[in-house]
């Protein structure tokens, strides 16, 4: 609960700082906050062996705010994200230092969408979170006024999120009215008890569709590849990283609270959704040229892993965080690479990759770990993500479905690789470039942290 | 001291020498690939005076992962081979001047570090780990210091990644079913699970797609020949000397105890197929011109005899396999280094264009006539050993299967020696050919020593080995 009350207060102060003219003081302060503010963060944890997600809980203010070993890791982990977003700013916006303030504090906003999307106890406090992070995210999609199509990207992520949210609300409607009660908890009565009338099902659909499309799942993906290319590239940054694993962990997190007595045939559906995710994305991926596209359909293939987790629900929480953890790390990484070779240009075609192994070792190197992270290969935590992912599938008895990602992480291989191949062997088109010193720092510090996760994956797992 | 003490010398070294600058890398590389072979040495040393060199630490709680490594005398006959094997790889290098010298040297020994690792882990998972940890080296090696045309090269290495990594997915999959069985990544614990037929087949499958990959068998072994071509020498002298062990290695300690079943009943299938690889490495062989595909056709045929007698799944078959293995592992280093030296001086790798070395160079002749020799297992080299051993548990299983193997050393002096004439013999090739300097010649000189000196006196390696050997048959007995 402080933690959410000191991210809007950060936000705040960064608008305040613009008017006294303290504009240099802005992103040091912010960072220092943030840090400040993750250790606040995880005195909450109270230690190892509390299993179970709704044990050894707070709550506040009549339950809008449950404050559990769930929510508090992935808020600390989210506040590690918004951290490196908020460092690699300046540089980025170095065109537009007058507003600078303005994508701090959105940026802050939107993680204070984001830790009450994983923290919330009662349905208005979910929708609040979800809000608050898409209409951050609308507006840093179309922050770049004079392109083109950043105005594109905005204004599709705009109409098709605005529909989603309709979605969820509806949703969110019809499991009251199942239910009469917009608390979690009393959902939940509601529901062990079958005192929850037939509208509560075809609720939870609705409220499912509205979030698969916020994870960019198959096939509620088609906005994801335009609006990651149109917007800037911090911004697709922050939508595959942040924003996608937001959705990810309120959706379980949802799931989980209300939603234990539902037919088989949804878990199938979900497993469906997963499968086709993950070839969409894949498949589709193999063919792009553009870096930031072949992020986000890497980014879709990612949601379908991230959805196995449905799988065998009552255990999954610390396998999906730390598969969130793992791929939004390496997603860092990467990006912070991708906008140090593009810079705020407006293209990321592959080529302007070719030589960097020569002309960039360090940067070189640390892509390359990203996506061999990505792509499943070991020491990086993104193998053993997929092997406890792989684990627990097993665990549930799926064996066909743990092939088929198995199958799909083979073909990841080779669009990684290619952009590996394109680093290491052709040689360099363009012109040598100082690198600003924050994204150096910012790609090193999060493989670095991606690599440490993979070393000791007890750091995390055992609280979950 | 224990086994991890290997490890951690090859990782340091690695480190040291990225550190050590362009200018000092491969002195410092080759230091510290002596001081892990000396540390191997030591190591046996105790293993044979009865102690423990076993070494377990805590990882991962759940699931349930430590870091056992465990040396008995099949692991660490394999780390002989790749501690001595690298010290010798780096030595062979000295004279070549490689662009950011510092990664190269460093990813050798990273290389050589994760190969260890793989040979020792008693743990599937870190096992798993270290196995895929030794393809990203190999696989920069050759990608960015291999030779031949770029775009060619890039197909053929990131074809042999995908293939070798497809491979062992599956093998990570057939360890998480196992863990589901039994609670535990240890090989202790996992020989021990009893399975049902038809879990060990698919289990075996999944196993054997990511071995006969590695090997290769056919008709897995299409990315072989290119990459051996097209990797620089030393990449191609890692992969054939000790990264296919690798594979064959594993057969013995993990794919036969886990699952005997299928491999008692496929004995014959299996057999053929790398019967079948044996001599259709020879015919490709018989028609190659180029020195580095020959050379690479024929390391398919020997290896393809060493896994047919790992399947034999008798003492002999076991015995002959890993003493082949370590026999196989300097010969191919060393023709492919003595092919590195031609291949160095004369710029060219069509065999056509050489020839006449002989008149030049007597000294390299003999050396490489032994090689040469070696190769096509001449009594009195250790080649001989292991390869009678090999045919001999062929002939217990089925004499014709053995008739056919046999083809290997008809045929191996069919084209070797042929390659032989073409590429040494001859009138006197207008190019001159320097002769071997005092690094190079030590380097075979080395070699030879090794193969001469087992060759009249295995006892100490067939003692060494043989207990754990029996103790890999009693579990594929049970």
């Amino acid at each position: 609960m402080t933690t959410l009350i000191a991210i809007a207060g950060l936000g705040i102060i960064c608008l305040i700082a613009e008017i006294f003219n303290l504009r240099k003081a802005i992103v040091p302060v912010t960072i220092i906050g943030l840090l400040a503010i993750l250790c606040l963060n995880l005195v909450n944890i109270p230690g190892v062996h509390v299993a179970n997600l709704n044990m050894e809980q707070r709550s506040f203010y009549n339950n809008m705010i449950i404050q559990n070993n769930y929510g508090t890791l992935f808020s600390s982990l989210f506040i590690v994200l918004t951290t490196f977003l908020v460092a690699l700013s300046p540089d980025f916006h170095k065109e537009h230092k007058a507003k600078l303030s303005d994508f701090i504090s959105i940026k802050l906003f939107l993680l204070a969408g984001a830790v009450a999307m994983v923290s919330f106890g009662n349905m208005a406090m979910f929708f609040l979170g979800i809000e608050i992070l898409s209409i951050s995210l609308y507006v840093l999609a179309a922050s770049e006024p004079k392109n083109v199509s950043s105005n594109e990207a905005g204004m599709k992520y705009f109409l098709m999120g605005s529909f989603a949210s309709g979605l969820i609300l509806f949703g969110i409607a019809l499991i009251y009215g199942a239910t009469g009660a917009f608390d979690i908890a009393a959902i939940y009565e509601a529901v062990s008890t079958g005192a929850a009338k037939g509208w509560f099902f075809p609720g939870v659909v609705l409220l499912t569709i509205g979030l698969l499309f916020k994870i960019a799942a198959v096939p509620f993906h088609f906005w994801a590849p335009d609006v990651y290319e149109g917007s800037p590239a911090l911004t697709t940054a922050t939508m595959s990283t942040l924003a996608k694993v937001a959705a990810m962990a309120a959706f379980y997190k949802l799931m989980r609270g209300i939603n234990l007595e539902v037919p088989g045939t949804y878990v199938t559906v979900l497993i469906i959704v997963s499968v086709l995710s993950m070839f969409v994305g894949n498949l589709t991926a193999l063919k792009q040229n553009n870096v930031k596209r072949m992020l986000a359909f890497s980014g879709i293939s990612h949601a379908g892993f991230m959805l196995m987790v449905f799988l065998n629900p009552p255990v999954t929480a610390g396998t999906l965080f730390y598969y969130a953890a793992a791929y939004t790390l390496a997603g860092i990484a990467a990006f912070a690479v991708v906008i140090s070779v593009c810079g705020d240009k407006r293209n990321e075609d592959s080529f302007k990759f070719n030589g960097l192994g020569k002309t960039n070792p360090l940067m070189a190197a640390v892509l390359t770990s990203a996506l061999l992270s990505m792509a499943g290969i070991p020491i990086f935590s993104g193998f053993f993500a997929k092997f406890f992912l792989f684990n627990q599938a097993l665990k549930a008895g799926q064996v066909a479905i743990v092939i088929i990602a198995v199958v799909n992480s083979i073909i990841s291989v080779g669009y990684y690789f290619k952009l590996i191949l394109a680093m290491y062997t052709k040689e360099s088109t363009e012109e040598k470039q100082a690198v600003p010193f924050a994204y150096t720092a910012v790609a090193v510090v999060a493989i670095l942290l991606n690599i440490l996760l993979g070393i000791f994956p007890d750091m995390v797992l055992a609280y979950l | 001291m224990d086994v991890s003490f290997i490890l951690i010398t090859l990782l340091i070294g690695a480190a040291a020498t990225y550190f050590a600058g362009n200018k000092w890398a491969s002195k410092v590389a080759l230091l510290f690939s002596v001081a892990a072979f000396a540390v191997t040495l030591c190591t046996v040393n105790l293993l044979n005076n009865g102690e423990n060199v076993n070494s377990v630490t805590r990882w991962i709680k759940n699931p349930m992962i430590s870091i056992s490594l465990v040396g008995d005398g099949l692991s660490l006959i394999m780390v002989l081979l790749t501690t001595s094997l690298t010290a010798i790889i780096i030595l062979a290098t000295l004279k070549n001047t490689f662009k950011n010298a510092k990664s190269f040297y460093a990813l050798i020994l990273f290389m050589a570090f994760a190969m260890v690792g793989t040979f020792l882990s008693a743990d599937g998972f870190v096992y798993y780990i270290f196995w895929e940890l030794s393809l990203i080296p190999i696989y920069f090696i050759a990608l960015i210091w291999g030779g031949g045309e770029a775009e060619a090269r890039k197909k053929d290495v990131i074809k042999f990644f995908i293939y070798t990594f497809a491979g062992s997915l599956f093998m990570l999959v057939a360890f998480i079913y196992l863990y589901q069985k039994t609670g535990s990544f240890t090989n202790g614990a996992l020989v021990r699970v009893n399975l049902t037929d038809k879990e060990q087949f698919w289990i075996f499958l999944a196993f054997f797609l990511a071995y006969a990959i590695k090997i290769p068998i056919i008709p897995f072994h299409t990315w072989q020949a290119n990459v051996y071509q097209k990797a620089p020498s030393a990449g191609t002298m890692l992969l054939s000397g000790i990264m296919l062990k690798m594979a064959i290695y594993s057969i013995i300690r993990w794919q036969l105890p886990l699952a005997p079943a299928p491999a008692k009943e496929y004995m014959h299938v299996l057999i053929i197929l790398c019967v079948a690889g044996v001599i259709y490495g020879s015919i490709l062989a018989l028609k190659q011109q180029d020195l580095k595909k020959l050379l690479a056709y024929s390391s398919l045929a020997h290896v393809g005899l060493i896994a047919a007698g790992a399947y034999t799944l008798t003492l002999d078959g076991l015995r002959g396999a890993v003493l082949q293995m370590i026999a196989h592992g300097f010969v191919v280093v060393g023709l492919f280094y003595a092919a590195e030296i031609i291949i160095r001086r004369y710029n060219t790798t069509e065999i056509s264009e050489m020839g006449g070395i002989r008149i030049q160079t007597p000294r390299f002749t003999s050396m490489f006539m032994i090689l040469v020799l070696a190769s096509v297992a001449l009594p009195a080299t250790f080649n001989f050993i292991g390869e009678f051993e090999l045919l001999y548990s062929l002939a217990q299983t089925n004499i014709w299967i053995a008739v056919l193997g046999g083809t290997t050393i008809i045929l191996g002096a069919f084209y070797m020696l042929r390659m032989f004439q073409q590429v040494m013999l001859g009138e006197q090739n207008a190019k001159p050919f320097a002769d071997v300097t005092f690094g190079e010649g030590f380097v075979f000189v080395t070699i030879i020593g090794i193969l001469l000196f087992f060759g009249l006196y295995p006892k100490p390696i067939i003692d060494f080995i043989t207990p754990a050997l029996e103790n890999t048959l009693n579990l594929i007995n049970r």
